[in-house]
């Protein structure tokens, strides 16, 4: 609870720091003081220490796997923070706005993982839906960023009714909102409630751009302005998929055979359609999105699985993949050219940014020694040791060595080409959060025992 | 404590040398760091090799049974010497190559060597796999940095094939680990792990394609000629004469065991894809005139007959295969060292531009005939004893009933090593000088010593193979007794 209603509070906050901050250096640095407090008070919360005493029975309770994954998504917030935050400025002129709409964004991201009860999930998943299209389309004066968020808005809002529509049917088949009352496995045949769940699974499918409901992805991902693109990307996404595996292993846990193959089916379709239409990319913030994609369908592991490793499993993806992808769009926000030749020689030019990216890529192709071969091999074992699917899991092998293909690519622009530079207007500060990020991404792939540690003990 | 240094040494060096400005330091730190790597392997077989030197266990990830594992058998203590012995060798003979970088190239390499230390003493299956990688990895980018025109193409065609391999392989081991008695990483978890019949056949397939990409097996074979080609030749000598062993202990050490019925079952159809390897192999290396692409192909038949002979599951089969993977690995690399002087002196390795070296390099081609003597294993050499110990687990094998066949095909690939050996042998170094190699002269002191190093090698294992056969007997056993089918299927009619 402490985390939900300090960060609406900072929303707040950040929203009168526009104008009582002439300059923009104040109002980064009290964003970057508030989410510090943020991360303070949430793993107060986790230790059992809360500031607010709220009776929130039948909407929110605040399991210690919801908590961590807080924790999680606020110290990436907080990194994206340190690696972004100056390049906000370069979006529009609302600098502190941003930071507001953000705070709200964590705000709904808090709910998405914690609800008990259906409404919650709605509401969360407006709180962070509805900032997420302003901030899209942050960039006023540029056209793609406008398409970006009139598309973004109105394939969410669709994607939204159909989530109340299948809310609506739920209610109807059980006569409740809260899922402790609903008595999932009694209803196994009622047809309203199975039509409700799929139209909540078609709904989430959409809001974590599972194929084939991912076409507004890269239009989207591509348009924002980068820094945005970037906490939509990672933050965003992984908060919503906890709620997505929240929803189904709370809710629909007991009627699994209805839902579980269409699943798995779908964690095919997107690993198949993200990563082979990632190949043709020829800009890499495009690759990125379409490479979201595919991640999500790695992600979608823990929903098929349905046991405790795919739940350690998408913290791992959480912090892996949002921190090497945090730290990817970090440095192309600072890039005049996002094409893959935009890369040539950079290793030439900046050796530490692109040692930095290359170590980002290694993880988020899996490879040992990085938290994206931990978090991909707990999704593996998760799918395994659940017993069927294992052709998804052969499958989504192979759709990983695809994705070396062309997460390779950059590599190999930068280190084996030559080119003229593109990169500039790095900070010391800025290089050192980059390996920062490194330093845990490798951390996290040797010892992944202290983040379970954390969640544990 | 061996085991460990083996290992720490070549990383820690490895990732201060990238740390190192000047060029000439970069050099001889690497090449210290690879001789004191050698100096505890000798340390380790002569000195201090008792189990307790050789073995270390440590916790790592407690929550998944995964434990930093490593022990040497003598199938490991053996390839850890080689690796040890190699690399200083292939530092010096490589040592005036200009290198763009080399505080980078060298770096990697030892980190290359610590990857495979790594692969031959992991007793732990995610151990085995991350070094698998962590030897991967460096490579893919020295070849890519420093190789020839086609580099990038080639070296990344290596690296995808390699890593959908070692990946299937991944899902194996994930399968066999959720399926082993209290969920273990640990080697002996594995080899007690029970699967059924259909189960291991499956799995046999993952992490046979894995090995069999890395040995390479026909028909996995196509990134590998391509490879040696375009590759810096240090990295060409570490690929041909350390990683395909990576392959070859994977069969030994994590499929024949752990997959026994399985490893019967389909013992012959692997042996028909290797023969296959064999003689085609053998086939095209006759009309290669590129003595790279030459080696490249010869390499692939020698490494199929040790394919077979695995699958033979036969006491002097798997001796033979291990001292072959010792001496397979010295006589390619002496191999690379002549192909690497002729380069540089002349500018190119076609077999056809080339002719009459003997008279201007009289000591390189001494060397070299007996290189090649040893390529096409007669008695005295080194490979005699491991192909002649391979021949005979074969034609005795007690699982397969097409040894004889097998044996057949497998000798005419010798013979047909023998043709492509010599008659590379009579178009370089015999007949008439041409303008190119008029101006030829012979070999300088350093390359000489490098050489002798290797022809010692090469004399003392065939004449005296008897410790390196006592070295392997142990091991060979411990996987024979893994692997005995009988009492298993008796168990699964029950």
């Amino acid at each position: 609870m402490n985390a939900v209603l300090l960060s609406g509070l900072l929303g707040v906050v950040m929203m009168f720091a526009s104008f009582l901050f002439k300059t923009k250096a104040p109002v980064r640095m009290l964003a970057i003081l508030g989410i510090l407090l943020l991360l303070v008070v949430n793993i107060l919360e986790s230790n059992g220490i809360r500031l607010f005493h709220l009776d929130t029975t039948g909407f929110l309770a605040f399991s210690s796997y919801a908590l961590f994954f807080n924790t999680i998504a606020i110290a990436c917030t907080l990194v994206y923070f340190l690696i972004s935050s100056k390049d906000m400025q370069k979006a529009g002129n609302h600098y502190a706005e941003y930071f507001a709409l953000i705070f709200f964004i964590l705000t709904g991201i808090f709910l998405v993982t914690s609800f008990t009860n259906l409404l919650m999930l709605f509401l969360g998943i407006e709180i962070i839906s509805i900032p997420l299209y302003i901030l899209t389309g942050a960039a006023k004066k540029d056209l793609k960023s406008n398409e970006a968020a009139l598309k973004y808005l109105l394939m969410g809002a669709f994607s939204t009714g159909i989530m109340l529509l299948g809310i609506a049917f739920i209610y109807g088949a059980t006569g409740t909102f809260e899922i402790a009352k609903m008595n999932i496995a009694g209803l196994a045949k009622s047809n309203l409630l199975t039509a409700g769940m799929l139209l909540l699974l078609f709904s989430m499918c959409f809001k974590v751009s599972v194929a084939p409901f991912h076409f507004w992805t890269p239009d989207v991902y591509d348009g924002a302005p980068t820094v945005f693109t970037s906490f939509m990307a990672t933050i965003v996404k992984v908060g919503i998929f906890a709620g997505f595996l929240h929803l189904f292993y709370s809710a629909f846990e007991p009627v699994a055979l209805q839902w579980k193959l269409w699943l798995a089916i779908l964690a095919a379709l997107t690993l198949f359609i993200g990563n082979i239409t990632a190949v043709f990319q020829q800009s890499v913030k495009r690759m990125l999105a379409y490479s979201s994609i595919a991640q999500a369908g790695f992600m979608l592991f823990a929903l098929v699985a349905l046991n405790e490793t795919g739940h350690e499993g998408l913290l791992l993806y959480a912090i892996a993949y949002s921190l090497a992808t945090i730290g990817i769009f970090g440095v192309i926000a600072k890039m005049t050219d996002y094409s893959f030749d935009g890369f040539n020689g950079l290793a030439t030019h900046q050796p530490l940014v692109a040692l930095c990216v290359t170590i980002f890529m290694l993880s988020l192709a899996g490879i040992p020694l990085s938290a994206g071969f931990l978090a991909k091999f707990y999704m593996l074992k998760a799918v395994i040791q659940s017993g069927d699917y294992l052709w998804l899991v052969i499958f989504g092998v192979l759709m990983a060595a695809v994705s070396a293909y062309y997460y390779f690519r950059v590599i190999q622009a930068m280190y084996f080409k030559q080119g003229p530079n593109h990169f500039s207007g790095i900070s010391s500060f800025e290089k050192y959060v980059l390996v920062g990020i490194c330093v845990l991404i490798i951390f996290t792939g040797l010892f992944p025992n202290v983040i379970f540690g954390w969640l544990y003990f | 404590m061996i085991a460990l240094l083996l290992i720490l040494v070549p990383l820690v060096s490895g990732l201060a040398t990238f740390l190192i400005k000047k060029e000439a330091q970069v050099r001889t730190w690497s090449l210290l760091a690879a001789i004191i790597t050698f100096i505890i392997a000798i340390l380790g077989v002569a000195v201090y090799s008792t189990a307790g030197n050789w073995t270390f266990r440590a916790d790592w990830m407690g929550l998944l049974n995964s434990s930093f594992s490593l022990r040497g058998d003598g199938m490991g203590i053996m390839l850890c010497l080689l690796t040890a012995l190699c690399y200083p060798v292939i530092f010096l003979s490589t040592w005036t190559t200009a290198y763009k970088k080399v505080n980078n190239f060298f770096g990697l390499m030892l980190l290359a060597q610590a990857g495979l230390m790594g692969v031959f003493l992991a007793m732990d299956a995610l151990l085995f796999y991350f070094f698998w990688e962590l030897a991967l990895i460096p490579v893919y980018f020295i070849c890519s940095q420093w190789g020839g025109e086609k580099r990038i193409a080639v070296t990344f065609k290596f690296f995808i094939y390699t890593f959908i391999g070692s990946l299937l392989m991944l899902v194996g081991i994930l399968y066999v680990y959720s399926h082993t008695p209290g969920h273990s990483f640990d080697i002996e978890a594995f080899y007690k792990s029970g699967l059924s019949i259909k189960e291991q056949t499956w799995l046999f397939w993952l992490f046979f394609i894995a090995f069999a990409v890395k040995m390479p097996i026909f028909p996995f074979h196509t990134w590998q000629p391509d490879t040696y080609q375009q590759s810096p030749t240090a990295a060409t000598m570490v690929l041909s004469a350390l990683m395909v062993k990576m392959g070859v202990l994977g069969l030994l050490r994590w499929l024949l065991p752990v997959f026994p019925i399985a490893s019967y079952l389909n013992g012959d159809t692997i042996s028909l894809l290797a023969v296959t390897g064999i003689i085609y192999a053998s086939l095209i290396a006759m009309r290669q005139d590129d003595m790279k692409r030459l080696v490249a192909y010869s390499s692939i038949a020698h490494i199929g007959l040790m394919c077979a002979a695995v699958f033979a599951e036969d006491k002097s089969a798997l001796q033979g295969t291990m001292i072959q993977m010792f001496s397979h690995g010295i006589n390619i690399l002496g191999m690379w060292m002549v192909v690497a002087i002729i380069e540089r002196k002349f500018g190119t390795v076609k077999i056809s531009a080339l002719g009459g070296i003997a008279q201007k390099a009289p000591a390189l081609t001494f060397f070299f005939v007996i290189i090649a003597f040893a390529n096409i294993a007669l008695p005295l050499t080194n490979a005699f004893i491991g192909e002649f110990l391979m021949f005979k687990g074969i034609l005795g094998s007690k699982v397969s009933q097409n040894g004889i066949w097998i044996m057949a095909a497998a000798g005419i690939g010798i013979i047909l090593g023998a043709v492509y050996t010599l008659r590379m042998g009579r178009k370089v170094f015999f007949g008439e000088t041409n303008a190119l190699t008029e101006k030829g002269t012979d070999i300088a002191f350093h390359e000489k010593a490098l050489l002798i190093i290797i022809i010692g090698a090469i004399l003392i294992v065939g004449i005296y193979p008897q410790p390196f056969l006592n070295a392997v007997d142990q091991t060979s056993q411990s996987i024979l007794k893994n692997s005995d089918v009988l009492p298993m299927l008796m168990k699964q009619k029950h």
